[in-house]
């Protein structure tokens, strides 16, 4: 029996394998940030470890890190305190770190691609659940709690069990308007946020293949909120294309030989999956969430559900809970839900092309009266790459606020929180209770839904701007 | 980590799926730099906001068991989920499903996973509501729950099942096998990525 490309990827760095025991995985890449490292370095004083590998290990500042007013201290002492143990650990364990203000800084899940540290055919860790993005170049990644990246940090390896098989098939074209993130909402609108537990999915067919390596990213971040720890796509001209002269991409004969490597790097013809999920791309719309979490979205063109109609109980009473925090009426059409707040950025949509598409639809026009839009670029690189192409003065100009690089308003542990009861319409990856900030109410939208809902001041897709003649 | 072997105590119904780690323990407890003392995160936006969540009940205030609907642990790989849940007198957590990352992180922590299957909890929940001080025994070494006159099986991986009876440390166990780490960096081809020197 054939392998998929996540067997092959995981056999290639089996370690150890012994009957009755976890295989141990080797790991190519670890990514680190202040929040989930602290007490896995206090672990490696306590037991007077040092790191295996910090040639392997990059570390960066992003949850914590204020988008205003970078370059003094953070105001916040218990964030500034966080960030702090971040650079006395990398200091005394000798870990490259990108700080704020430095130009390799960033959401840790954008700078890995960006410094061609994420490659194809590589184990990368990191603790955060969103690792998964790296998945896009067809690596196996996937996010791990504190223990976990104390044991990495150790000893570069990790204790594993072979996941089980999914692919997501999504053949034919997107119409336009229609991008990546709307896709990452339908499957996840479809097998639940459950529906990949245990599991890694391999996405694939002929819409996936036509995708850029932002947009595959944009998938593969999401496969979380679907339940599973990891998803890949198979490494492809566009993973070389994207990769080739980045910083830390191999170079000469060593490119040539990665190369071959990776274009083996696909599931076999006979490979068998344990679930097989099938989406045709031409009947998908924009998709919106209208409930607390992921897996609670419809198209925009639907209306709020009645938690009635729903059969399964437990879903039933999440639907009546999720309208309940969300402040919505069953049969509201989503194009009439208010917003107060769009926010454009995170791991899953704060890319160069996600700020191009937005730029695109708001070029020459004014945020709703009534709405507060941020624009938070996912690295130094991006900021300053948005900011060669004009594309700050094009936000600023229609009067969404122009921040600097973190994870920002995704979850709330800088400055940039919604208020109690406030509604956004956010690129992020949760609209979890509380996500944004106390209270706040997160519809999860692509990057032009939230430009199109910030002309409009309602959740509102590309194409209703043209019909309105906005 | 404290070894498990096993556990009696009176259980919490808390009867929603989908709980996810955000409500666990919000993101502004996360700044915190130590592995303990999160307990006052512990479903903080529920105990604040909602007068009769389950945990701000009387009788179930002192449970150490939470049972919960399918889906536990979605979302983040904050373990400091699991340490709040653990700073917060919980030692078991039972749930028909738990995400992928909640469950690893709980068998790092200490804090033992149980999986029912759905019917088993509903029947568990209607127990521990109509007798919230009924006790309830979690024991790992025959794998099995019991309350009342019920038993109930579940199952865990052995080896998982080892470390925890043994509170083993998996950094320990894997530094056994160094030399199989060195043989296998070895022969990693030189094209494989690194972080340093900075380019």
């Amino acid at each position: 029996m054939g392998q998929t490309l996540a067997q092959k990827v995981y056999e290639e760095h089996v370690v150890r394998r012994t009957e009755g025991e976890p295989d141990l995985l080797y790991i190519d890449l670890h990514l680190v940030h202040e929040v989930t490292s602290p007490q896995a370095f206090d672990g490696l004083r306590a037991a007077g470890r040092s790191v295996r590998r910090p040639d392997l290990t990059m570390a960066t500042e992003d949850h914590n890190v204020p988008t205003l007013d970078i370059l003094s201290p953070i105001a916040d002492p218990v964030s500034r305190a966080q960030v702090d143990a971040l650079r006395r650990n990398t200091g005394e364990f000798g870990i490259r770190l990108a700080p704020m203000g430095d130009r390799d800084q960033g959401i840790v899940h954008v700078i890995g691609p960006q410094l061609g540290l994420t490659q194809p055919g590589t184990t990368i860790v990191c603790g955060d659940s969103h690792t998964s993005t790296h998945g896009a170049f067809g690596a196996l990644a996937f996010g791990i709690g504190t223990s976990e990246v104390e044991h990495v940090l150790a000893t570069q390896t990790l204790p594993q069990y072979p996941a089980k098989q999914m692919s997501v098939t999504v053949d034919g074209e997107l119409p336009p308007g229609v991008s990546a993130k709307d896709v990452i909402l339908a499957v996840i609108a479809e097998i639940g946020t459950g529906g990949g537990q245990g599991h890694v999915i391999e996405y694939r067919g002929s819409a996936i293949e036509a995708l850029s390596m932002e947009a595959r990213m944009t998938i593969c971040n999401m496969s979380i909120e679907a339940g599973a720890r990891a998803g890949l796509i198979a490494p492809d001209r566009t993973t070389f294309d994207y990769l080739v002269g980045r910083p830390h991409a191999p170079q000469g004969a060593d490119w040539d030989a990665a190369v071959a490597h990776w274009s083996t790097l696909r599931t076999d013809d006979d490979a068998v999956f344990d679930r097989e999920v099938r989406i045709d791309a031409a009947s998908l719309t924009p998709y919106v969430t209208w409930g607390t979490n992921p897996g609670q979205g419809l198209p925009i063109g639907a209306a709020v559900p009645d938690p009635a109609q729903i059969v399964d109980e437990n879903e039933r009473k999440a639907a009546e809970q999720a309208l309940e925090y969300m402040g919505l009426t069953a049969g509201t059409p989503l194009r009439e839900i208010d917003v107060d707040t769009v926010f454009l950025g995170s791991c899953t949509n704060g890319r160069i092309e996600d700020l191009r598409v937005a730029a695109a639809l708001l070029e020459g026009k004014k945020v709703d009266a009534g709405t507060r839009m941020l624009v938070v670029p996912g690295s130094v690189a991006v900021k300053l790459q948005a900011e060669a192409e004009g594309l700050d003065r094009v936000f600023v100009d229609a009067g969404a606020e122009w921040r600097g690089a973190g994870c920002s308003m995704c979850l709330g542990m800088n400055p940039d929180q919604l208020a109690p009861g406030e509604r956004s319409a956010s690129t992020s990856n949760r609209n979890f209770q509380g996500r944004q900030g106390k209270g706040g109410r997160t519809h999860l939208v692509s990057p032009a839904v939230a430009a199109a809902t910030a002309l409009t001041g309602k959740l509102t897709a590309p194409a209703d701007l043209e019909t309105a003649g906005a | 980590m404290d070894a498990f072997t096993t556990h009696t105590g009176t259980a919490a119904p808390l009867r929603r799926s989908n709980v996810d780690t955000d409500q666990i323990i919000p993101a502004e407890y996360l700044k915190r730099i130590t592995r303990t003392g999160f307990e006052d995160g512990l479903f903080v936006a529920w105990r604040r906001n909602e007068p009769d969540f389950v945990l701000n009940q009387p009788q179930y205030v002192n449970a150490s068991i939470l049972v919960a609907g399918p889906d536990f642990g979605t979302g983040s790989s904050r373990e400091h989920a699991n340490w709040a849940l653990l700073d917060g007198g919980f030692r078991v957590v039972i749930s028909s499903r738990f995400a992928d990352i909640f469950r690893n992180n709980s068998t790092k922590a200490g804090l033992l996973t149980v999986v029912l299957p759905e019917a088993d909890v509903e029947a568990l929940w209607a127990a521990i509501e109509a007798d919230p001080a009924l006790p309830v025994t979690v024991d790992l070494q025959t794998e099995q729950v019991t309350y009342g006159s019920t038993t109930v099986p579940f199952v865990i991986d052995p080896y998982t099942r080892w470390r925890l009876l043994e509170g083993l440390d998996d950094v320990g166990l894997t530094e056994r096998h160094l030399d199989d780490i060195t043989a296998f960096e070895s022969r990693r081809p030189a094209w494989k990525p690194a972080s340093l020197p900075v380019r």
